[in-house]
């Protein structure tokens, strides 16, 4: 999402047009992978892990992908800062959710509540969430929310500004009904990849798989990565 | 078991010596003077029966009708004040399209009771407003089956298989208990809630009266309906039928 150029574009703008307030071009802007798949009895969820305010790396080693609920998580793309608050926000209205309904609470309404945020917001936000997690009413679900507030569901999607770069490798591999282990092998190599090219995106490979048992995590450190081109 | 709260009715916000509030006493005696209400939980829907009560020969067949939609997929029949039970429809109405607006599901029929039952308990905390004088039968059918609660007019609330409220609620709960509703459909059980409401009629005191049926299960998909006339119609005879034979049983 912030390549280096557009940066640069951005404060051309900032030249030529005085009215834009100066936080659009300023220079904090994360470049992310992220990425979630739907299998029959979950979801696997998967992100980089570099933070980065221009060329400096601010964390090597992030956590992008934020517990809502036990069984609900977000992969967070965009500005750090507002991708928090919406989580903290998201989190806390879904705890409260809880206890008036009795049950563990739907993927439906987590993305229902991450879009009301997001579009209300939208112009003074940046934020993509991909919002994913299991129910008991729909088994494992995905949800992208991207920059304007639209909230999809989707059985794979990616976001943040390396997923741009994977386009081509999800459409070719992605198919319908992979299992588990599959999904998780096709998520780490996607994120791999993405990072090789994508200068925003870094570090380690951070996967997790929800069911309904509940939220497994690994973490594939980057000598560990697959390695697919020597160009 | 009528008592006097002399001294201790005049406001809600009033506790008596014996730890009643009279206010929300006098408001259930409103509730238990007004045309019956049959509600049966079967084991893919729920039937809601009203008897309701027609005090003129000139009043227009089908008006001040007692069952109300909540959403699609929720019904709401009334016992008491016809007033007071059509702004605890419309907020039930407001609390469903809020849920719906920031959760993007319909409202589970439990969490609807709850937000019912603390509004109308609300006013029965204040001396400058009185308490709604009816009890609501909310009831509702999803993934997980046919749900259905009672809210009364101190702001209680319960879940039930089967409950009565109104004049005739003694003699309707004798006859729902014979009945094995949770083997019963939908279907079934619009005879038995005709019948019922029939039977519980007091020819005598209230003449004429038009029966409501209403249902919401898995033949209705979900959504509250008035249920079909040629149904209704079937039922009725059924129902008068068997209030003529047991008539004619009496004789014997």
């Amino acid at each position: 999402m912030a390549t280096k150029a557009f940066a640069m574009s951005q404060k051309f703008c900032d030249l030529q047009s005085p009215m834009e307030p100066d936080f659009v071009s300023a220079q904090h802007l994360t470049g992310t992978t992220v990425m979630a798949v739907q299998f029959d009895g979950g979801v696997v969820i998967g992100a980089d892990s570099r933070t980065t305010s221009g060329a400096y790396v601010a964390n090597r080693v992030t956590d992008k992908l934020t517990r809502i609920t036990d069984k609900i998580y977000c992969c967070r793309s965009g500005s750090a800062a507002d991708t928090q608050a919406i989580a903290d926000i998201v989190a806390y209205h879904l705890s409260v959710h809880q206890l008036e309904i009795g049950e563990e609470p739907l993927v439906k309404t987590a993305a229902k509540i991450f879009q009301d945020l997001c579009y209300t917001n939208r112009d003074q936000m940046s934020a993509g969430i991909i919002c994913a997690g299991w129910d008991r009413k729909e088994g494992g679900q995905v949800y992208c929310i991207p920059l304007g507030g639209m909230c999809l569901r989707q059985p794979v999607t990616i976001g943040g500004s390396g997923s741009t770069y994977i386009y081509g490798y999800v459409d070719a591999i992605y198919k319908p009904n992979m299992a588990q282990n599959a999904c998780l092998e096709f998520t780490k190599n996607a994120i791999s990849l993405a990072i090789q090219r994508d200068g925003s995106s870094g570090g380690v490979v951070r996967l997790a798989s929800i069911t309904e048992a509940g939220i497994e995590r690994q973490t594939i450190l980057h000598n560990d990565l697959p390695k697919f081109s020597v160009i | 078991m009528s008592s006097i709260g002399t001294g201790y009715d005049l406001s809600a916000s009033q506790f008596s010596p014996d730890g009643r509030v009279f206010q929300v006493e006098y408001a259930q005696k409103a509730v238990e003077n007004s045309g019956t209400v049959v509600a049966i939980r079967g084991k893919d829907g729920i039937v809601f029966g009203v008897e309701k009560l027609v005090l003129s020969k000139l009043y227009e067949k089908g008006s001040n009708k007692r069952i109300f939609h909540i959403d699609r997929h929720i019904g709401l029949a009334v016992a008491g004040l016809l007033a007071d039970a059509r702004q605890i429809a419309e907020i039930a109405r407001e609390e469903a399209a809020n849920y719906r607006s920031n959760y993007g599901g319909p409202i589970p029929c439990a969490v609807l009771a709850d937000r019912v039952s603390m509004y109308m308990h609300a006013y029965t905390l204040y001396s400058f407003v009185r308490p709604f004088g009816c009890s609501v039968v909310i009831s509702s059918y999803d993934e997980d089956g046919p749900h259905m609660h009672v809210i009364e007019p101190s702001g209680a609330s319960h879940g039930y298989y089967g409950c009565a409220i109104g004049k005739g609620k003694q003699a309707a709960k004798t006859e729902i208990e014979k009945i094995k509703m949770k083997e019963m459909s939908m279907r079934e059980l619009v005879n038995e809630v005709a019948r019922i409401v029939y039977t519980v009629h007091d020819e005598v005191k209230d003449k004429a009266f038009e029966l409501e049926l209403s249902w919401v299960g898995k033949d209705t998909e979900g959504l509250h309906q008035f249920v079909p006339a040629e149904i209704q119609e079937e039922a009725e005879k059924l129902a008068k039928k068997s209030l003529e034979d047991s008539d004619s049983e009496e004789d014997m």
